[in-house]
């Protein structure tokens, strides 16, 4: 292999940097395009009765999505507390203990389920809740997203609490603690960071998905008379009034879009301090 | 047993200290024998280092004298460790009992990166269980870190991160924590190897502070400081299939001076290691 001289390495380097730069831009026009089109088509939409109001039958104006946004969190409120302390002492189970074959197919299995269409985990839940209780309901709705944030939380924690160096462990260890406190004093408060930012992502991602709310929560356009209700959601708003033929519908879905990409720009922003904290900590 | 030091007596060590004694103790990780039938006796009170060129499991020794050898995974040691006459590998003792008992300082300076200075020091006794007396945590922290020679440097900053501390100040506060339990012997994992000289200066004074009132045992690689601190010294190595073994255990003096064995005096005149 021959020693390419110091002029064609020098271009070579530049080439490559512009390459890379040029890539970068690309992926940020396609975001500032998605969130130009949606901000330009959704402010519209935004005002006192958007937050406020129920949705009103078509030809009337001044209608909101209030039920959709309360229906949203709660759907989403309940799958986080399924699934973020499932999924986190998971997490800390295959980062310090899991060697074995138990382990080693729960990681494989957590993989797989990331990859796996959210529309077959919302025939899931239908077929195993909604068809057996009868009737759709928020809960089977949770049950649906808290299936698919419990992989993503079970694999950040698991990475985030095997950054903490082992010394550490080995040094509460060391002092005579106890397992167990040793690990969920000492060495999880140093993952706490990650843990957290886990499980914001894996909110921001559950928080968009609409089509296994389709078969779960199925949409309502009333307020919520329980969990075991059929529940308004912000993406199933989007979905039925965006392919509706009335353009005061489409303006709402419009404003949920927005609404929706603010929040999980929100939650990323969030996850993001709170790492950036950690990193400046130490 | 007398004590010797630098060719001089050292004085006599009276001390409350426990004794520490070692019995035919093999170690492996998984199915290789890593240390191979140690007996050594540790004089109470007195600084014991234990030399060796990389490799020759004399940490894998040390940390089997307080338990945290098993904490590897698949590793697993055999034989006696008496403290004060109790077998600690003896079914039914607890290893955090022994470990509080026996205290560790690690190669790395380890402070917990989420705790306060004062936190640091009271980490094991807040999450192991007070140690008899009736002292508060503010005192239990202020002597142990007078003890670790760190009081007048952080007294004024307790309540900032340990982290925020230098390296040798945060091996100071580690042997602060691990004083902060009350311990009886103290075992020291090449503490100064990842210090600047004048950090190592401080760990060397203060383990010579702390003679006499703990049995301390030193893993080191540097045979000056060895020989500069240590009242006895035990010179492992590995043989054949990198199992090791104590070749020669005695006064620090007779060691550097005459040694008995062939491989000691290879060793600490520099022909290999």
């Amino acid at each position: 292999m021959g020693l390419k001289s110091p002029s064609f390495r020098k271009f070579w380097n530049v080439f490559m940097i512009l390459i890379s730069a040029l890539c970068c831009v690309v992926c940020g026009i396609v975001l500032a395009i998605v969130v130009a089109f949606v901000i330009s088509k959704g402010y519209k939409a935004l005002n006192w009765n958007f937050f406020t109001k129920l949705p009103l039958p078509v030809g009337m104006s001044g209608g909101g999505v209030a039920n959709a946004i309360v229906g949203s969190i709660e759907i989403v409120l309940m799958a986080s507390l399924l699934a973020v302390p499932i999924g986190v002492l998971a997490g800390i189970y295959l980062a310090l203990f899991g060697r074995g074959h138990l382990a080693a197919n729960v990681r494989f299995f957590s993989d797989v389920l990331t990859g796996m269409p959210s529309i077959a985990i919302g025939i899931f839940a239908y077929s195993l809740i909604v068809i057996p209780t009868g009737h759709f309901s928020a809960y089977s709705a949770a049950i649906a997203l808290a299936v698919i944030m419990l992989p993503i939380v079970v694999r950040t924690t698991e990475e985030a609490v095997r950054l903490v160096p082992g010394v550490i462990r080995e040094g509460a260890l060391a002092l005579g603690i106890p397992a167990w406190k040793s690990t969920l004093l000492v060495t999880v408060p140093v993952a706490r960071a990650g843990i957290v930012t886990g499980a914001l992502l894996s909110v921001a991602r559950v928080t968009g998905e609409s089509a296994p709310l389709l078969f779960t929560a199925f949409g309502s356009q009333f307020w919520t008379k329980g969990f075991s209700s059929p529940i308004a959601a912000l993406p199933l708003v989007i979905f039925i009034n965006g392919i509706s033929p009335y353009p005061d519908w489409q303006q709402l879905a419009w404003g949920c879009a927005l609404v929706l990409v603010v929040l999980v720009f929100a939650l990323n922003l969030i996850a993001r301090l709170a790492f950036s904290r950690r990193v400046s900590a130490n | 047993m007398q004590t010797i030091e630098n060719g001089q007596p050292a004085q006599t060590t009276e001390t409350t200290a426990t004794s520490l004694e070692v019995k035919n103790l093999s170690a492996y990780y998984g199915k290789h024998l890593a240390v191979k039938g140690v007996n050594m006796n540790f004089e109470p009170g007195a600084i014991t280092a234990l030399i060796g060129p990389s490799g020759c499991g004399k940490s894998t020794l040390l940390r089997c004298l307080n338990r945290m050898h098993e904490v590897i995974p698949n590793a697993r040691a055999e034989g006696e460790v008496l403290l004060d006459g109790q077998n600690l590998y003896e079914p039914g003792v607890d290893p955090t009992d022994t470990r509080r008992r026996i205290g560790m300082v690690f190669q790395r300076p380890n402070p917990f990166p989420t705790m306060t200075i004062v936190d640091n020091v009271l980490a094991g006794v807040r999450l192991a269980g007070k140690p008899p007396g009736d002292a508060t945590m503010e005192e239990i922290a202020e002597k142990s870190l007078r003890r670790a020679a760190l009081w007048d440097e952080v007294k004024d900053k307790l309540h900032k991160a340990g982290t925020s501390l230098s390296g040798g100040q945060q091996q100071r506060l580690c042997i602060a924590r691990a004083l902060a339990v009350d311990p009886e012997v103290l075992l020291m994992d090449e503490p100064a190897s990842a210090l600047d000289p004048i950090s190592t200066v401080k760990i060397e004074e203060l383990m010579r502070e702390l003679r006499g009132a703990y049995t301390i045992i030193i893993v080191t690689h540097n045979m000056q400081q060895a020989a500069r601190c240590s009242d006895y010294t035990g010179f492992m190595l590995a043989g054949e299939s990198a199992t090791g073994e104590l070749v020669e255990f005695d006064s620090t003096s007779k060691m550097f001076t005459t040694p008995k064995e062939k491989r000691t005096e290879d060793y600490i005149t520099g022909r290999f290691g």
